[in-house]
């Protein structure tokens, strides 16, 4: 009896019943007759595409400003990043499609490597309400965002409206620069060796070696920055301002890096989200997606204190998981429902309300 | 003829889980008496306290032995509210006021007075319409009756503290039935002339029935306005006294105790302590630390010495060690081996190999959810980069140096634990202290500042602790700055020991002073002024 | 006095209220810009008024007792539509349909109330970050609601309404009500459901007629009190009992009985009554108070004839109020008199014949405006200032804080629901899906361009901030089209506008808690932590 009930304690109650469900999922999946091989494609896909958006949470809860609502700011930089990409590919011959990956990796970074520091500063000025301040910049990030899109004077016309002559399209293909290289067999089987081996079939289930490539890229750097004399400080600032403080160590330079690495780390996950799914989305696409990430990391695991990269891959498996499964499956029960936007919508609020009576109620984090 | 008594709390006894901190006390109140409650920290007052008001915090940890009587019945005090209702009220050191109301609904908050209307006659109380002219009424009453003469509709924000004070005392004073009233350190935020004021207010609540239990550490203000004196030391009553038939050191003797047995046995001292050879100066030191203000102080430690710095709590010698290792804004000058602190600098202190061992084990001293070697090399490899090694342009953690590192101290120290990687939140009170201690000498450090060294651990820990201190010092001739609130402890370890007593050093006394004067000195008296 | 007093108060004056001064300088300049004319848009601003102004007044109390801005409207409005969807579903139409909706959606929102504040009781010094989070949640609790549940788990059968399938309402619920055929086998339909503009088309005659039945009820209850002993009968019941006669003798004259079909006024006439009437009320006082002083040879005024000031947080400074109440009624008969001679202005005259008042809507806003100020003058008005300042001295003075904070998380949310079903009428369709997302999002941002923080907010705050909020609103995107040529970035610009207000004002209450924390709280608080960590470490 004790022994369930240290079980549950340990994995957590909402990341079991999570966990039951996606199997569930998947187990009911079979008899409905759905492919296999595809539903697995799926979940790997969507897992590897979010996952480093997921990343994005771990240094901002580690260095102290909690869950980071704000990785809007990351995103709206990975796009502009991307679509400056996309217009230089489209009017230079010379730009190919990993150069435009490139490009729109290094500018996105920058800028959101100059924002995030802002950023940071902000956030220090508002300790104790982080949470609810980050989340508003977001909101006003992605609104402020939506100017820029209708303004960005670019000429491409795979980016703007064909008529008006200005303002970018909702969703923007990318077929014609970097969608695909790194996770779409089709597109890798016209690269060159070893390129053409980022991605390929194996009796239909899909593996996208260049997804996962770049995620155990970016997590070892996450690692490898835990484990630096910087990373080391910074863990403490999030876990004790007072010891980090006596240790002779600013606790505001801490998480102002700490901001940054997170907001950057958004921008890159935000093209690579964009590189795999084929398409970039702006305008207000993006706006609830700090919530999924927020969502995902808590369901592996984390705490608003404290996370780890491998809450960052239980986590994404998690909740990608169920919504690449639970989409066939409820199609299969309920030809066009929207029930899988509806269970969606309650598994990451939800989450993100427990995860704050759990570790708010009493203040003790603010002290 | 015998005088009914007020308050009668008899063989009270309690423990927090099963650490006894008061042992068979009694206190008996006279009406209209204003009888001191003295003792050092620790003492058992605020308990006593709690005990009387039914605090929250007494019944929840199992509640208490003995008997209260007022007015000679005896009563079951189980929160508050009840304490309030037999007529009990507090002043609060810490003032329970709202800045943004007035005088009037400060006094009457929570005890407004309503007239019924329509809807309140049918939905209950809380609808009643507030009648602030009879409140206001209550209040001038209550203000005139200690003599003070503000407006009742003027707001609290911005008065002087003084005012708060009398606010707060009106506020009780209006309560009704009220015949016993607790001021807890009343006088400890007040100027000198505020101060004398208020003890004339006491004495006038006083001579009109209501008695008065008198918390505070100074003992000319006892002397001056207390009927009766009851000293407590460790949980245990030592004394009661009629203020007539006593004196200030006979009171001050008392409250220190003499205690034979010394915490540390003695080993070998080869040092030559010299004027010349100092090790840390400070210079019209100041720190701003919120409870613990530092306001000035001189002093130099010599090179190899061990010197301690004792008083009550909120006096300011906690700030001391803070200000130096840079976590609260602290002014003036701090000489290090004849090198000046830029004070502005996070970390300087540490980077002249001072080390802290911080009061505050749970907060500044420990990453509770982190491992014990995390804990131990983090200043190390934070200031002098060690257990690093280099991979391409970044500094990483040397695992494997950090390890043997820190199963050198657990063995040295004798850190009882599972292993280093076993988290300082699970750890016992002693052995987290040793965990503290790894820290600081993995600095190597010249200078050790150790604040409240022992405080919370048991006493098979705290000898330990303390003999290591002696050991470090005496072999590897580090300075030692212990800040200490246990007077016992600093006598079996100092050289000298100053008392500081409202951000300022008192007395700078010898480990084998009288109690007396270690009493004196702690109330803020000196001795010159004492003995005219 | 100083003689810079008065450059140091003009700067506190700008410094307080920088972004309302902000909105002022924004909202002038777009009108500008938009070259739209001030009729029109005064016409539309006044409109959104009467929508919005009754939800952005629900968010006071909670601010009064210290829960902050409460992102929780949202759940009110839920239940605002779920009562209306029933009562269209029931074929209800009007003002019964809107008392059938009342009915229904009341006691669901009082039940959320109940709940989101005990949530928050859990969740102390967190409100505002999980009434956001909680108002997405419940939002998902909605959509399997009105997708799976109606039609799905409770059969319901209407063409109008449900999705083709039968399961789930349709993305548009329409309140100009549904054709349905009738029962009495006639073949004939009639439209059922039909509740658009059942108050704001409210006639006023009706109006006057359902006061007049409410005054007598409320005498005949006064009449019993009377006779129980519990109270007697005033001054004031007998003027209520004379104005009550009287308008119900005038409205049996069938030609006052014609022009009362009306159901709204435009400004002009609105305000001239109301100047009149306020005017009236001054000029009664001021006699009664001359009486009085004569009487008494004092300045002193009955308790009851005190106009309680408009500030939330209004102290009682009583005495204050007794000297000054007749240069103040002066003054304001003064200022009655100025404001209307302003009307025979030509093009204010003739921007104020313009704008249309929906009577009975504005009469609830304004009743919802006294119900805040009569609510601070309670015992739980008093209890919610304490606790709303600090819980610990509330609790330490016997107040139940939890309480207190239930119960104005549950005042809060029925106002929303209300406030929802008086938007949603004058409206005229409601999105099933997403009519409600906004609520909190729009009615916060206009509360804070009025001046209000997360601490104070008063129905001035309101107010102002509904006119200057939905003036930009009304012309950013015309605003945006002579700038840029493109009414898109106006409209996306009033967005941004509403996200960056409310993320200013919590990042500024944020800092400021920062720079002076709240002596009372913390200093007590830290207190107690310091004594429980050392309970804790001597185990």
């Amino acid at each position: 009896m004790s022994k369930t009930k240290h079980f549950i304690d340990q994995i957590g109650l909402p990341r079991l019943i999570i966990g039951l469900f996606f199997i569930i999922l998947i187990i009911a999946s079979v008899p409905l007759g759905l492919p296999m091989d595809a539903v697995f494609s799926d979940i790997l896909r969507r897992w590897l595409m979010y996952s480093i958006l997921v990343l994005a949470m771990v240094p901002g809860i580690q260095c102290g400003i909690s869950l980071n609502f704000g990785v809007s700011l990351g995103i709206v930089c990975g796009l502009l990043g991307a679509t400056t990409a996309v217009e230089l590919s489209s009017q230079n011959e010379g730009v190919g499609p990993w150069a435009a990956l490139g490009i729109a990796l290094v500018i996105g970074v920058v800028l959101a490597a100059v924002l995030g520091v802002l950023y940071g500063l902000l956030l220090n000025r508002v300790k104790g309400s982080e949470m609810t301040v980050s989340t508003y910049v977001g909101f006003s990030i992605i609104a402020l965002s939506n100017i820029i899109w209708l303004t960005l004077p670019f000429k491409s016309g795979e980016l703007i409206w064909p008529l008006q002559g200005i303002g970018l399209r909702n969703v923007i293909n990318l077929e014609g620069s970097f969608g695909g290289l790194l996770s779409d067999p089709t597109v890798t089987s016209t690269q060159p060796f070893p390129l053409n081996y980022l991605a390929f079939d194996i009796g239909g289930l899909t593996i996208p070696i260049g997804l996962i490539l770049v995620f155990a890229l970016c997590s070892f750097f996450v690692w490898i920055f835990f484990q630096s004399k910087a990373g080391v400080a910074m863990s403490a600032a999030g876990e004790n301002e007072l010891f980090t403080k006596a240790a002779g160590i600013s606790v505001d330079r801490m998480r102002i890096l700490g901001t940054a690495v997170s907001t950057i780390l958004g921008a890159v996950g935000i093209i690579i989200y964009a590189q795999t799914f084929g398409f970039l989305q702006l305008y207000n696409a993006p706006l609830m997606m700090s919530f999924q990430a927020v969502a995902s990391i808590l369901i592996g695991g984390a705490s608003t204190m404290r996370a780890k990269i491998s809450h960052v891959a239980i986590g994404a498996l998690l909740f990608q998981g169920i919504m690449s499964t639970a989409l066939p499956v409820v199609n299969k029960l309920m030809p066009n429902s929207m029930l899988p936007e509806v269970v969606r919508i309650i598994v990451s609020n939800g989450i993100i309300l427990y995860a704050l009576s759990k570790t708010r109620g009493g203040h003790q984090h603010e002290k | 003829m015998e005088q009914p008594l007020i308050l009668s709390m008899e063989n009270i006894s309690k423990e927090y889980f099963g650490n006894r901190v008061l042992n068979q006390v009694s206190l008996q109140v006279r009406p209209g008496e204003i009888h001191a409650l003295m003792g050092e920290n620790g003492a058992g007052k605020s308990t006593l306290m709690n005990i009387l008001f039914g605090m929250p915090v007494i019944h929840s940890t199992g509640g208490f032995d003995g008997t209260i009587k007022i007015a000679g019945e005896e009563v079951k005090i189980s929160n508050p509210n009840e304490a309030m209702h037999l007529g009990i009220g507090m002043v609060h050191q810490e003032f329970m006021l709202i800045p943004d109301f007035t005088v009037t609904e400060n006094i009457k908050v929570g005890r407004e007075t309503g007239q019924p209307t329509l809807l309140s006659e049918s939905l209950g109380k809380s609808l009643e319409i507030m009648d602030w002219e009879s409140m206001s009424a209550d209040a001038r009453r209550a203000l005139d009756l200690i003599g003070m003469n503000i407006d009742d509709y003027a707001r609290i924000a911005g008065m002087p503290i003084g005012y708060k004070q009398f606010v707060e005392i009106a506020r009780e004073i209006d309560k009704k039935g009220i015949r016993l009233l607790v001021f807890d350190e009343p006088t400890a935020v007040l100027t000198e002339s505020e101060a004398a004021n208020l003890l004339d207010i006491m004495r006038r609540i006083a001579n009109r029935g209501i008695a008065i239990i008198f918390i505070t550490h100074r003992l000319d203000e006892v002397m001056q306005v207390s009927d009766q004196v009851t000293i407590l030391r460790d949980g245990e009553l030592v004394a009661i006294k009629e203020i007539k038939d006593t004196s200030v050191v006979e009171i001050a003797e008392l409250m220190i105790g003499r205690k034979v047995d010394k915490l540390v046995d003695q080993c070998e001292d080869t040092r030559t302590l010299s004027d010349d050879a100092i090790a840390l100066e400070l210079k019209d030191y100041e720190v701003d630390m919120p409870g613990e203000a530092v306001r000035g102080i001189d002093i130099k430690i010599r090179e190899g010495e061990i010197i301690g710095f004792g008083g009550l709590a909120g006096q300011g010698k906690i700030g001391i060690g803070n200000g130096i290792m840079g976590l609260y804004e602290s002014r003036g000058e701090v000489k290090v081996f004849g090198q000046t602190l830029d004070l502005e600098k996070l970390g300087e202190a540490l980077r002249h190999d001072i080390a802290f061992v911080s009061e505050d084990r749970r907060g500044a001293g420990l990453l509770l959810g982190e491992s014990i070697e995390r804990n131990v090399i983090f200043s190390a490899l934070q200031i002098h980069n060690r257990f690093t090694s280099r991979i391409g342009f970044i500094r990483v953690l040397n695992r494997s140096e950090s390890k043997a590192h820190t199963q050198e101290m657990i063995e040295l120290l004798d850190i009882r634990c599972t292993g280093s990687q076993q988290k300082t939140g699970s750890l016992s009170g002693g052995n987290q202290q040793k965990v503290c201690l790894a820290r600081a000498l993995t600095m190597n450090p010249r200078i050790l500042i150790v604040a409240e060294p022992t405080r919370g651990i048991d006493i098979g820990a705290k000898k330990l602790v303390l003999e290591h201190l002696l050991r470090l010092n005496r072999e590897q001739n580090i300075t030692i700055v212990i800040i200490s609130s246990e007077l016992v402890e600093l006598r079996s370890l100092c050289d000298r020991i100053a008392i500081i007593t409202e951000g300022k050093i008192n007395t700078i006394l010898k480990p084998d002073d009288s109690d007396a004067d270690f009493g004196l000195a702690m109330s803020g008296l000196k001795k010159e002024m004492v003995t005219k | 006095m100083k003689n810079n007093g008065w450059v140091k108060k003009f700067r506190s004056f700008v410094f307080e209220n920088k972004v309302m001064l902000l909105f002022v300088v924004l909202t002038t300049a777009s009108i500008i810009i938009s070259g739209l004319p001030l009729t029109v848009i005064a016409g539309s601003v006044f409109e959104r008024f009467g929508r919005n102004g009754f939800l952005v007044l629900a968010l006071l109390v909670p601010v009064l007792a210290g829960l902050g801005l409460n992102f929780g409207l949202v759940i009110g409005a839920m239940a605002g539509q779920i009562g209306l969807f029933f009562a269209i579903l029931a074929g209800i139409n009007g003002i019964p349909g809107m008392l059938v909706s009342t009915l229904i959606a009341t006691p669901l929102a009082m039940l959320f109330g109940w709940m989101v504040g005990r949530l928050f009781n859990r969740m102390k010094g967190a409100e505002m970050i999980a009434g956001l989070i909680l108002g997405f949640f419940a939002d998902g609790f909605y959509q399997l609601f009105f997708l799976f549940v109606l039609g799905g788990v409770i059969p319901i059968t209407h063409e109008g309404l449900m999705l083709p399938g039968g399961i789930g309402v349709k993305n548009m619920i329409d309140l100009k009500g549904y054709r349905m055929p009738l029962n009495d086998g006639s073949g004939g339909e009639t439209v059922k459901g039909f509740i658009e503009g059942a108050f704001d088309k409210l006639p006023i005659g009706d109006l006057i007629t359902a006061i007049t039945i409410a005054v007598i009820v409320y005498l005949l209850v006064r009449g019993v009190m009377v006779m129980m002993k519990k109270s007697t009968f005033g001054l004031r019941d007998l003027a209520l009992g004379i104005a009550a006669a009287v308008s119900f003798s005038l409205l049996q004259i069938p030609a006052i009985k014609q022009l009362l079909k009306i159901n709204n006024l435009n400004f002009l006439t609105t305000l001239t009554i109301v100047l009149i009437v306020i005017a009236v009320w001054q000029m009664a006082r001021l006699v009664y108070a001359f009486i009085l002083h004569k009487r008494e040879g004092t300045e002193k005024t009955d308790v009851e004839a005190k106009s309680p000031s408009d500030v939330l947080s209004q102290s009682p400074d009583q005495k204050f109020l007794q000297k000054s109440d007749s240069r103040r009624s002066l003054l304001i008969l003064l200022l009655c008199a100025v404001i209307y001679g302003l009307t025979y202005i030509p093009p204010i005259r003739t921007i104020m014949r313009f704008i249309r008042i929906p009577v009975f809507t504005y009469m609830l806003i304004a009743g919802v405006c006294y119900f805040t100020r009569w609510l601070l003058r309670t015992r739980i008005g008093q209890n919610m200032r304490t606790v709303g300042h600090s819980q610990v001295i509330a609790n330490a003075s016997g107040i139940n804080v939890d309480r207190t904070r239930v119960i104005a998380m549950m005042i809060s949310t029925v106002l929303a629901c209300w406030g929802q079903l008086i938007f949603l009428q004058s409206l005229g369709t409601v999105a099933t899906y997403t009519q409600h997302v906004q609520v909190a999002q729009f009615s916060i941002a206009a509360l804070l361009v009025g001046g209000a923080t997360v601490q104070k907010a008063t129905t001035k705050n309101a107010i102002i901030g509904i006119f200057l909020f939905h003036s930009l609103f009304v012309v950013a995107p015309e605003a945006g089209k002579q700038l840029f040529n493109d009414s898109q970035i106006g409209e996306h610009f009033r967005v941004f506008i509403s996200y960056g207000v409310i993320a200013l004002a919590l990042a500024m209450h944020a800092w400021k808690a920062k720079i002076k924390p709240n002596l009372g709280i913390s200093a007590v608080t830290g207190k107690n932590d310091k004594d429980n960590s050392k309970i804790a470490e001597s185990s």
